[in-house]
């Protein structure tokens, strides 16, 4: 026990106030405070994989890390879409998902938001291309549900999904 | 050369690859003996898929990687083109189930055992329509719905069914666990998958060397660079090149980073869900500092289409090597620390000691490798002497120490995985100290109707990429094969007897990949 709290208290607090300049630490706390005055509290994320390689996947969870500290910023990833303010969806959607993020989509309560991430689940760039619709998949995100930002990139950087999730908030 | 006195007859493949021996026959009794005397001498059936070969004027083709102490013989039986059927692998090796299932629904040539149930289509496309059919085209107007899958039922009195998935709790691929349970006991899993199937298999017939590349290096993201090594070492035995020492030593390195990546991520993960929530905080801070020298120095976080045919596409500075030993070295010292604290602490061993545990005979009853397979005592390790095999370069001359573990529960799969994470920074300094000068990247000139089979040790186990090219000199089939296709059957095995809420932290011990089973 006393090596954990020794470890704890040398690493200190990591978490990145500026994850790049100074002028995107500003514009962080400054979402910060829309998301709190749009929404009056937290945002929370259902994430959902669609088709993805899982490289998405892995980025979504550097959120999380003490760099990143998404969720000390309030935004939180829950467990059911139910409780969800938003659906953070890769792709490329497969035929064999459709319809589970169809349903993924109506359970979750209005007003919601919908951010598509990955050049598949964009369907952008070359591997946007690549991973096309075909007889396996249905195409990006939009093919299925309306999407209100979208976050390319093969996987997207932890930087450029925290700038696409604070997009989607202030687009309402 | 031949296996065990068996009839077919096995020819070297070329190369600097893994020892692959090729053979092939028409003859389905030729087949089921080759499989039976390899499972005789303790050997595994690695990866199996189908091919239509009628355009070059045969049948259908079905395709068989197995593995012997000495190496991996690959065979091929033809099959005609109005009878392709073959016999079925399942009663001798388990692994075969779903992977002849996954050969009907793409290709529509059938084993003649009885599980015929879907694998891969869920309703998505016509059952009579197969996409990696050369006549397939367009696939015909079909409603997508939701199809039923004939679960095994477990009858008595208080069993009943959780149904789980596909989408799941976490931030996590998708896939269907259906337990059967008394109480909280788990008396039976079964797995449906098949939820990531984007048809990479049909994306990447005629792609060129270069496309192709990039889609087998987005099977599994977490797994790119093993996944572009095999393919490359597939494409280099079928080409004839040989690829610089730089490159391979370089190579080496990549898949090292990324083998270290992935157990620093787990090892959080594990934590996290035993309740021990520092050791995400620390891992994924590690593994974070990690990932970002990756993108310093190769260009990319997770080193995606660093390994090209030929060599690799990104060279490294004097400079870059240092901060790379560098670094192993202060990641060295956290993860010792931290292993100090896992070790000590009650609370997080009392939840893996003892809990999800397979032993070594099902491991190879299985026919698993890698990671888990060496937690469970078998010591299989593509980069690793052991008798009667030498591993391909660059590893033959950095003599790995294969890191193992007998008890096979999550405890083991953690402690095998911190010993991994010191081997790999061995292995990495070793290679920046002494990296070959010289060119990084020789070219590949396609060969028409040429094949290749590439085998690399991924971090979860043996990842095989298998390569034909057609007559213009492009890809005419590439089945890209990871390593979950065995380990997810361990995993059904595994949460037997433990209670339901263990399952997360078990799935975490193996973490299997979706995508990379369901191509």
């Amino acid at each position: 026990m006393l090596s954990l709290l020794k470890r704890i208290a040398k690493t200190g607090i990591v978490t990145e106030p500026a994850p790049g300049t100074d002028d995107m630490r500003r514009e962080i706390d400054r979402l910060q405070d829309e998301v709190l005055n749009i929404l009056g509290r937290a945002l929370t994320i259902r994430e959902v994989d669609a088709g993805s390689c899982n490289a998405c996947e892995l980025e979504i969870h550097a959120l999380n890390n003490p760099y990143y500290n998404l969720e000390g910023r309030g935004i939180k990833f829950v467990a059911s879409p139910r409780h969800a303010d938003m659906l953070l969806v890769t792709g490329p959607v497969t035929k064999n998902m459709e319809n589970a993020l169809k349903i993924a989509y109506e359970c979750t309560p209005d007003p919601k938001l919908v951010v598509a991430v990955g050049d598949c689940g964009c369907g952008c760039g070359e591997i946007g291309r690549l991973f096309g619709p075909n007889y396996a998949t249905v195409g990006p995100v939009e093919a299925v549900l309306p999407v209100d930002v979208k976050v390319p990139g093969c996987p997207p950087t932890p930087i450029a999904l925290m700038q696409g999730i604070l997009a989607a908030v202030r687009t309402r | 050369m031949r296996f065990h006195a068996e009839p077919i007859e096995f020819t070297r493949q070329p190369g600097v690859g893994a020892p692959i021996w090729r053979g092939q026959t028409a003859d389905r009794e030729d087949w089921l003996r080759f499989a039976i005397s390899v499972h005789r001498h303790a050997g595994r059936l690695c990866a199996l898929w189908g091919s239509d070969e009628r355009c070059s004027g045969g049948g259908f083709r079905v395709h068989a990687v197995f593995a012997l102490d000495e190496g991996w013989p690959y065979l091929t039986l033809d099959l005609p083109a109005d009878d392709p059927v073959y016999p079925d692998l399942s009663g001798i090796f388990a692994a075969a189930n779903r992977m002849q299932r996954a050969t009907y629904d793409l290709v529509g040539i059938r084993h003649d055992g009885e599980d015929r149930r879907p694998w891969l289509r869920h309703g998505g496309w016509p059952a009579d329509w197969f996409p990696l059919r050369h006549d397939a085209n367009h696939p015909p107007a079909h409603e997508n719905l939701p199809s039923d899958y004939d679960f095994v039922q477990v009858g008595g009195e208080g069993a009943h069914e959780i149904p789980v998935g596909p989408i799941h709790a976490g931030i996590i691929e998708p896939g269907h666990f259906r337990f059967t349970v008394v109480g909280e006991r788990v008396l039976r899993l079964e797995q449906r998958l098949g939820y990531q199937h984007k048809g990479i298999e049909c994306r990447l017939a005629s792609a060129d060397f270069a496309t192709g590349a990039r889609l087998v290096g987005r099977v599994s993201g977490d797994s790119t660079v093993a996944f572009c090594w095999a393919y490359a070492d597939a494409l280099e035995a079928a080409c004839g090149v040989t690829p610089p020492p730089r490159a391979l030593a370089l190579r080496a390195l990549l898949l090292e980073r990324e083998r270290v990546a992935n157990h620093l991520g787990d090892l959080g993960m594990l934590g996290n869900d035993a309740a021990l929530a520092f050791g995400l905080s620390q891992f994924f801070r590690l593994k974070e500092d990690w990932v970002r020298l990756n993108a310093q120095v190769f260009g990319h976080r997770f080193l995606m289409d660093s390994i090209v045919p030929g060599g690799v596409a990104v060279d490294v500075e004097a400079r870059h090597l240092a901060a790379i030993v560098t670094q192993c070295e202060s990641i060295g010292r956290a993860v010792k620390e931290l292993q100090r604290i896992y070790d000590e602490h009650s609370g997080l061993q009392d939840r893996f000691l003892t809990t999800g545990p397979i032993d070594a005979r099902l491991v190879r009853e299985l026919s698993l490798s890698g990671m888990a397979a060496r937690a469970a005592g078998v010591l299989l390790d593509a980069r690793c002497h052991r008798h009667g095999y030498a591993p391909p370069p660059p590893w033959n001359r950095l003599a790995v120490r294969p890191a193992s573990d007998e008890r096979g529960d999550v405890a083991a799969r953690v402690a095998v995985r911190f010993a991994e994470i010191y081997e790999s920074l061995r292995l990495i300094r070793l290679l920046a100290a002494d990296m070959p000068a010289g060119e990084i990247r020789g070219t590949v000139e396609p060969v028409a109707g040429a094949a290749g089979v590439g085998i690399v040790e991924g971090w979860r186990g043996e990842v095989i990429v298998g390569v034909q090219l057609g007559a213009d000199g492009k890809i005419a089939r590439c089945h890209p094969h990871d390593p979950s296709w065995q380990a997810w059957p361990a995993l059904e095995h595994a949460v037997l007897n433990d209670i339901v809420p263990d399952f997360p932290l078990i799935n975490k011990s193996f973490n299997l990949s979706y995508s990379g089973q369901d191509i």
